[in-house]
């Protein structure tokens, strides 16, 4: 088909957690613009495999932007150049005939290289295990108005409770640091009324296992914010550190 | 009190610390400009070294002084910590990272800026700092006739120089002379160190003031990051102060503070020598 691509990729393989890994060199024939960046990757798996060579180990799984497993690092950027899209959502037109790309996995401490691109984001599931959640059963969904929710709030604690936990924020910043994910998490309980009863013990807890999990502190350069693919605020940040001071500090 | 000291430990604690220090140490910078101003005086000094002695011995402003040196210290201990801390939360670095495309240059070199900072701060006062409080300087007495309005030729603001070794402490007295009309007259006379002389001396070197120069610049660039990332960490954000704070910030922080330093060593290299 005319206008379709001829690229060269750059992509690390490890064979598993203890390899040392390295960057190989491999073409991308014929690609599509219009193809997404991973029907990208299986193209070249194919190639992989009829070489019989090991395919790239990749995580994947919606293939439309919900899931948040399909880390990786595209050129340098989390999800690649553009924004507001997880590498799922790139497609082959962001890239011009004859580029090389280069693909790395998340890098983080707490974030260890499984396979190729597969890194084991265990972390954060157990900063959200730490607090992110509300311990009592709030029964099945109220009467609207029951409860009563200023719209802002409402707003501001969805658009929290968009992040998908794909942790481009902590491979983005240069700290490695959760701090974006664990904010949104905070903030979508602590801004609604069910969320608020526990909100001191949750950013205590969660931030604790935070620093544990062997996450960065944050700096503010706001490098999780530009490459966050649902957009998430640090705004949310700056409530999560009023949160822990308050907690820490007043009361008790 | 265990609580306090989990809550310093933490990553948002070491936070708060960062920006706390920080705040106060942007508002030493903000005084010190203002008072280094005197530098611009054309009066042989007189105004800079009479501050210069008040800095030095109004109890208040010593006892700030040292709190002021000692938040130095922790700002650095502090920050040299983090970066240590958030570089092993790194291990292995990108091969292709294009850090540009999402975080400014400032916010992603902090430390590097502080380090700069330090070395400056160490440079700067172990110059002039231990040299007004541990050196023998040469002074001046400055006189002036007072009481009276001074005829032509009277030697009105005379300035002398007193050599080192004749110089015991800050001294402020009037003397009544004739003056050259033969008339008397009373004169105040103020002998102080000549911390100016001293200052004009230093910048007469050009790379002593390039690097002065260099090290306002990253002042500049620490507190274009610095002054309103600490709002942040305080948790002071909303859509309507975010930009007023990072607008007034960098306007006074990063461009007018910064820019009157430098403009001090470069008066005395091409203005006053
Ligand atoms: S905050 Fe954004 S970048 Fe971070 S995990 Fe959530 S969705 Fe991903
Ligand atoms: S595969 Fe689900 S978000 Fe990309």
């Amino acid at each position: 088909m005319s206008g379709n691509m001829n690229l060269t990729l750059k992509v690390w393989r490890q064979k598993n957690a203890s390899d040392t890994g390295r960057i190989e060199t491999y073409p991308a024939k014929n690609i599509s613009p219009d193809m997404s960046f991973l029907e990208m990757l299986d193209v070249v798996n194919e190639d992989l495999i009829k070489e019989g060579k090991d395919p790239i180990a990749f995580d994947h799984d919606c293939r439309e932007g919900i899931c948040g497993m399909c880390s990786m690092y595209i050129n340098g950027r989390a999800h690649g150049p553009n924004k507001g899209v997880t590498a799922c959502q790139l497609h082959m037109r962001s890239f011009k005939n004859g580029d090389t790309i280069i693909i790395e996995p998340w890098r983080a401490a707490a974030f260890p290289v499984l396979r190729d691109l597969i890194v084991d984001r265990t972390a954060l599931e157990k900063i959200q295990q730490a607090g992110g959640f509300v311990s009592v059963n709030t029964g099945s969904a109220p009467d609207a108005n029951a409860i009563p929710v200023p719209k802002w709030n409402a707003d501001e604690a969805f658009n929290a409770a968009a992040c998908i936990g794909c942790g481009a924020c902590v491979a983005a910043c240069k700290n490695s640091s959760a701090m974006l994910f664990m904010s949104a998490k905070v903030s979508q309980y602590a801004l609604l009324p069910q969320g608020k009863a526990e909100a001191k013990m949750r950013v205590t807890n969660m931030l604790k296992v935070h620093d544990e999990q062997g996450f960065g502190a944050c700096t503010n350069t706001e490098a999780c914010e530009a490459e966050c693919p649902k957009g998430i605020s640090v705004s949310n940040i700056a409530r999560m550190n009023r949160e822990y001071a308050a907690a820490m500090l007043a009361g008790e | 009190m265990s609580k306090f000291f989990e809550f310093l430990n933490s990553s948002v604690g070491r936070k708060w610390l960062m920006a706390f220090t920080g705040l106060f140490l942007c508002l030493f910078v903000l005084v010190h400009m203002s008072g280094n101003l005197q530098l611009f005086k054309n009066d042989g000094g007189k105004a800079f070294n009479q501050y210069a002695v008040f800095m030095t011995t109004f109890p208040l402003i010593k006892v700030v002084s040292y709190v002021n040196y000692l938040l130095i210290l922790v700002h650095a201990l502090n920050g040299f910590y983090l970066v240590n801390k958030n570089r092993q939360a790194r291990p292995v670095k990108y091969a292709g990272a294009k850090s540009d495309a999402s975080a400014s240059w400032s916010s992603r070199n902090m430390g590097l800026l502080g380090t700069v900072l330090l070395v400056f701060i160490v440079i700067h006062m172990g110059h002039f700092w231990r040299e007004f409080h541990f050196v023998p300087m040469e002074a001046k007495q400055y006189i002036t006739k007072i009481g009276e309005i001074p005829t032509e030729g009277t030697p009105f603001d005379t300035v002398i120089t007193i050599q080192a070794k004749d110089f015991k402490e800050p001294r402020h007295y009037t003397i009544n002379q004739q003056d050259m009309s033969g008339r008397m007259a009373t004169y105040e006379v103020v002998e102080l160190k000549d911390l100016y002389g001293e200052v004009a001396e230093a910048f007469k070197s050009p790379l002593y003031v390039a690097f002065y120069v260099l090290a306002m610049i990253a002042l500049s660039y620490h507190l274009a990051h610095g002054f309103q990332s600490a709002f942040q960490t305080f948790g002071i954000r909303s859509k309507t102060y975010a930009p007023i704070i990072k607008g007034l910030g960098n306007l006074l922080f990063a461009i007018i503070i910064p820019a009157l330093f430098a403009a001090m060593p470069l008066y005395f290299l091409f203005i006053k020598h």
